[in-house]
């Protein structure tokens, strides 16, 4: 992929960290999630629903994960947990060394802003701001100067292969740019974690592969651990393993 | 891009409505501005004035004039210094621009209103002119008079003996205020009392509308006020005294409690404009539940999404509010101009602060429940479209 060697050249020279080490050589040697015993029940009315049962998982730093299942199953459940926007009824979730479980609403939002970068399968961009106004906002929450955020935005943009579109808004996107944005977005404040609910959900196939091939580029390349959710077989070979969730229940786990 | 900037771009996201929505705050705050001066106008009385003349009017109404024979009894009640009195004369200039003017007595006049300056030299041409008129500077120099001209008045009350309305007098002297308060009143003009008198065709010979009492200690002004109004208890002519400052507030207020009615007018329109306003911010934070849920999922506390809401209801009541009481404080400058000063409806500070302050209460009524609401959203419920 011609990009992957355009990706490389921008790395390092911004906010967005190039790893350490080869991931395949430090690949899971310490855990990026651990979830332990976790119990999640929504309460809709009167009625409680027990979504997921004493689940335990554990995703190695580095790791690219993709979580399949019925809908129904958990997965975005699970993966709101693992992002710190939801907190379980019970059980532990460790991201990073750091208990998120008990956070407060407050807290968590401060370690989202740090540690994890959220991509969606609808992009969720904001339509009033152009590509790289949406790719700044997190960064709104750093201390960087206004010239720095420009030089961050700027990599994160030419990451993703949109730099000739900084100043589009979204609607003057396509499908495929626009999650290349939101990704950009996500990349932006270099987390380690980056956690995709169905990112190719809405795309065609040629695109939604492109998108994943730029997902396994960031995984293998920039050392990003990935939580990917999804309904499509395969988006899920483009991840290192498969995670299949049924009844709120982990099945198997698949090279 | 800052914070600013992403609240400015949020507003502006269905531009015609908030230009809209911006037109309703202006018109609002347009209104606020001048009926805010009329107010201030109508209850101020002329705090300027002291405590130093009492005003005695008939008791019914001071359209009922007084006798002038009444003078030298008020004179000889002590702790009155000098006596005067005004007759309203309903000028018109030209077609149909009203002027404040009265007919008077020159001399006691002079002596009962030394703030009013003007050379000895006029104030003698004045007694001694029968056709003479003096005019307050302001008016003198929007309608152009120079002294020694003849000024054509029409009166929408009087008539000439001969039966026309239109008379003429000769401007012989042109006073200004002592200072910057007295300065902004000179919009008035007098003739003389013996000329009315004696031109008018109405049988009111020797009646005035009411006289004014220059006391020479005004610590009595209580004491004489009663006494005045004893004096003349079940008379023909019974009579009302009071401070100068009351004689203005209620001579204003004979058309209504005219504060009264501005607190309602302004009550209706920012009623109104609190449901266009508030509808507005609760209709686009609805329309960006996910949005909003996005800025907390990308780490934006709770507080910060309550922050931008509020931000966005502020800038559109602050803008909307500070070009509508810009708009009132020219519409205001422009209807005192071409009133020749008649209507003060320049905004003074008062008014300025009493609309930041209208400024900051609307933003708070308008962007706390939607903000309330943004601050209580639920990401996963919010993303899940619940």
């Amino acid at each position: 992929m011609n990009q992957a060697a355009m990706n490389q050249a921008a790395v390092g020279q911004a906010g967005v960290s190039k790893p350490a080490v080869s991931v395949e050589a430090n690949a899971m040697s310490e855990p990026m999630v651990q979830v332990r015993n976790v119990t999640k029940v929504y309460e809709r009315g009167k009625q409680k629903i027990e979504v997921l049962h004493g689940l335990t998982l554990e995703i190695p730093r580095g790791d690219f994960v993709a979580l399949m299942g019925p809908s129904g199953s958990g997965k975005t459940t699970l993966l709101n947990l693992i992002g710190g926007l939801d907190q379980p009824t019970s059980g532990e979730i460790t991201v990073g060394g750091r208990r998120i479980d008990r956070m407060t609403s407050g807290q968590l939002a401060q370690w989202r802003a740090h540690n994890v970068g959220f991509v969606f399968q609808f992009y969720n961009l904001m339509p009033v701001l152009s590509a790289e106004g949406n790719v700044e906002l997190p960064l709104l929450l750093t201390k960087l100067s206004a010239a720095q955020r420009r030089k961050n935005v700027g990599v994160a943009l030419e990451i993703v292969g949109l730099s000739d579109r900084a100043k589009h808004k979204p609607k003057e996107l396509s499908g495929g740019q626009e999650q290349r944005v939101a990704i950009a977005r996500a990349l932006v404040s270099d987390p380690q974690l980056l956690v995709c609910d169905e990112p190719t959900g809405d795309l065609d196939r040629k695109t939604a592969d492109e998108i994943l091939g730029l997902l396994q580029v960031l995984n293998r390349e920039h050392g990003k651990t990935i939580v990917m959710v999804t309904h499509d077989p395969k988006a899920a070979e483009f991840a290192r393993r498969t995670l299949h969730l049924e009844k709120g229940q982990l099945l198997e786990q698949a090279a | 891009m800052t914070k600013s900037g992403f609240v400015i771009a949020n507003l502006f996201r269905k531009r015609t409505r908030t230009i809209l929505t911006l037109l309703s705050v202006i018109m609002a705050f347009l209104l606020f501005g001048l009926l805010q001066s009329v107010n201030t106008i109508f209850n101020s009385g002329g705090d300027f004035v002291g405590a130093t003349r009492l005003f005695v009017q008939a008791r019914v109404s001071f359209t009922s004039p007084l006798p002038i024979s009444m003078l030298p009894k008020l004179e000889a009640i002590p702790g009155v210094g000098r006596v005067a009195y005004q007759q309203w004369f309903g000028g018109v200039w030209q077609e149909n621009t009203p002027l404040i003017m009265f007919a008077t007595d020159p001399l006691r006049y002079h002596d009962v209103y030394p703030e009013w300056v003007m050379p000895d030299a006029q104030w003698q041409a004045f007694e001694h002119t029968r056709t003479g008129m003096i005019a307050g500077k302001q008016i003198a120099d929007q309608y152009g008079w120079k002294v020694g001209q003849k000024i054509p008045i029409n009166s929408n009350i009087y008539p000439q003996k001969n039966g026309s309305k239109a008379w003429a007098f000769d401007l012989v002297g042109i006073f200004d205020g002592k200072d910057e308060e007295w300065k902004k009143r000179t919009n008035l003009a007098f003739i003389q009392q013996d000329y009315f008198d004696e031109a008018n065709q109405f049988g009111i010979k020797g009646r005035t509308n009411f006289y004014i009492l220059k006391l020479s200690d005004p610590a009595r002004a209580e004491a004489v006020s009663k006494t005045v109004d004893a004096m003349f208890e079940n008379s023909a002519d019974e009579t009302k005294t009071q401070t100068e400052k009351d004689f203005n507030i209620s001579f204003v207020k004979q058309i209504g409690d005219i504060g009264l009615i501005v607190r309602w007018i302004l009550f209706a329109v920012f009623f109104t404009l609190l449901l266009v306003v508030g509808n507005t911010m609760a209709q686009s934070v609805r329309e960006r539940i996910p949005e909003l849920a996005v800025l907390k999922t990308l780490g934006f506390s709770d507080r910060s999404v309550l922050g931008f809401v509020l931000a966005e209801a502020f800038a559109l009541v602050l803008f909307g509010g500070l070009v509508g009481l810009l708009l009132a404080s020219i519409a205001g400058a422009m209807v005192e101009k071409g009133t020749g000063g008649q209507f003060q409806l320049s905004l003074d500070g008062s008014v300025w602060l009493l609309g930041v302050l209208a400024i900051v209460l609307m933003s708070l009524a308008v962007g706390l429940l939607p903000a309330l609401r943004a601050r209580r959203l639920r990401i996963v419920d919010a993303l899940a479209g619940r």
